[in-house]
């Protein structure tokens, strides 16, 4: 066994400010809402995530990028746990990650929809992350991503991405 | 090859009688039929209850997948793709659970590539071809409706880690409904065409939707444990759903009647084992493989 201090938790968890979505290199799995917590178990450090979207293939990225970034800094014994509970939503991403994610060219979330049965005519209109006007049209319910939804700019002419509100 | 060929030759067979084990050391009897619970299965009730779900969730996720690369736009390609990750997804994180009751090691990718089809216990509705668009999207729309009010009430599960599965699953269930309810909007009242063939795909996909309502003992023990909820309990709800989209979407719901039935118990269609030939026929060539 490698005889490593074991580092505060604020300095784990500032270095797992390196670690970005894989996906959207703006934001760090921390504003995410990705990165739930770090535990010290026996020699062990925890980083606990939780998952996105059931199925996202770049949990695997983010818990490959978390090992990796921790290793580089020195830390050995380090494992990642998963977690379902509480499910992850797009609430938690504060409005500066919003703020980052407009400027990265993809639409924030919004609020959550209650009602999965509302008319796709009666829905929040969206705003264009490039022209800021309202007059958008929803081309996909999803997009690239597990994460995200397209959209069309009929003032600007621009196809824009859409962080899906979950 | 040759697994996949045989494990096609097992599921094809339409004489449910002929897959359950009575056949297997050639004593079968003429009328007999698999014993009930435990086809090709376990006697591990929670296990079972815990599988039911997730087979449902891996024979959609897989049905859908096979439209990537074939959806009639884009969009949709993505979207179903999408859908089935989720649904994958899902799967997955259900089938480490139902190991983990099982306690026999078996992992997610063990349950999911090497059972065969009398092991699978997904009702016959997901397992149906992929047929147009229209049986596609009639089809997710009577799961997805059913999948929001089952997940809904699963949350409250008296199993943690279904509980959170559940409700991480839920939200991606709303989104998936929001998604095949518009679909169905759009083709019900679209042209003729689409009108038509989405009033055949709810005609000819209605009476499997029933199985979806059907209880025996192991949902009895599940709901009594409080591992499990009572989905005969939310037909009403259910069809309340089906009845007002089908409604905006102009088509007309089918009367009640037969109902296939006998997916719970390892029975299916001559369509699973073909489909499981191609889903595992990887896993099964090369055991073992980490890419």
């Amino acid at each position: 066994m490698v005889a490593v201090a074991e580092p505060r938790r604020e300095q784990i968890l500032a270095w797992l400010e390196e670690v970005k979505d894989p996906e959207v290199p703006v934001l760090s799995i921390r504003e995410l809402g990705v990165l739930r917590d770090v535990e010290f178990i026996g020699d062990d450090v925890v980083v606990v995530l939780t998952p996105t979207y059931s199925g996202c293939p770049a949990m695997r990225a983010m818990e490959d990028d978390v090992l990796e970034t921790l290793r580089r800094h020195g830390v050995e014994r380090v494992r990642v746990s998963t977690v379902y509970a509480p499910a992850w939503t797009t609430d938690w991403m504060s409005d500066e990650a919003k703020a980052k994610l407009e400027a990265y060219g993809i639409a924030p979330p919004g609020r959550v929809e209650s009602d999965a049965l509302v008319p796709l005519r009666r829905r929040a209109r969206v705003t264009c992350p490039y022209c800021r006007s309202k007059n958008t049209t929803l081309r996909s319910e999803f997009g690239s991503t597990a994460c995200k939804a397209i959209l069309f700019c009929d003032e600007c002419r621009q196809p824009f991405e859409l962080f899906k509100a979950i | 090859m040759s697994i996949g060929n045989r494990q096609s030759g097992v599921g094809h067979r339409e004489d449910p009688a002929e897959t359950g084990p009575a056949t297997r050391d050639g004593e079968w009897v003429a009328g007999a039929r698999p014993s009930t619970a435990t086809s090709g299965g376990s006697d591990n009730p929670a296990f079972e209850y815990v599988v039911r779900l997730a087979d449902d969730r891996l024979v959609l996720g897989h049905r859908l997948s096979e439209w990537c690369g074939h959806a009639p736009i884009l969009e949709e390609d993505i979207a179903l793709a999408n859908t089935a990750l989720d649904l994958i997804g899902q799967a997955s994180a259900l089938l480490k659970l139902a190991g983990e009751i099982e306690g026999k090691g078996r992992t997610d990718d063990a349950l999911a590539y090497f059972r065969d089809a009398i092991e699978f216990r997904n009702v016959q509705l997901v397992e149906l071809p992929n047929g147009d668009f229209a049986v596609t999207t009639v089809r997710q729309f009577l799961f997805d409706a059913w999948d929001v009010l089952l997940l809904e009430r699963l949350v409250s599960s008296s199993n943690a880690t279904l509980a959170g599965i559940a409700a991480k699953a839920l939200k991606e269930a709303r989104y998936h409904l929001r998604h095949s309810a518009e679909w169905v909007r759009m083709l019900g009242d679209g042209t003729a065409e689409s009108h038509d063939r989405a009033q055949r795909a709810v005609d000819t996909l209605w009476p499997y939707a029933g199985e979806l309502f059907l209880t025996d003992a192991i949902d009895e023990q599940a709901v009594k444990s409080g591992l499990g909820v009572d989905v005969a309990s939310f037909r009403s709800a259910w069809l309340e759903t089906v009845e007002r989209v089908l409604r905006d979407a102009t088509l007309t719901r089918p009367a009640d009647g037969f109902a296939p039935r006998g997916g719970r118990i390892g029975r299916h269609t001559e369509h699973l084992g073909r489909m499981l030939a191609d889903m595992q026929s990887l896993a099964r060539a090369h055991p073992g493989a980490a890419w």
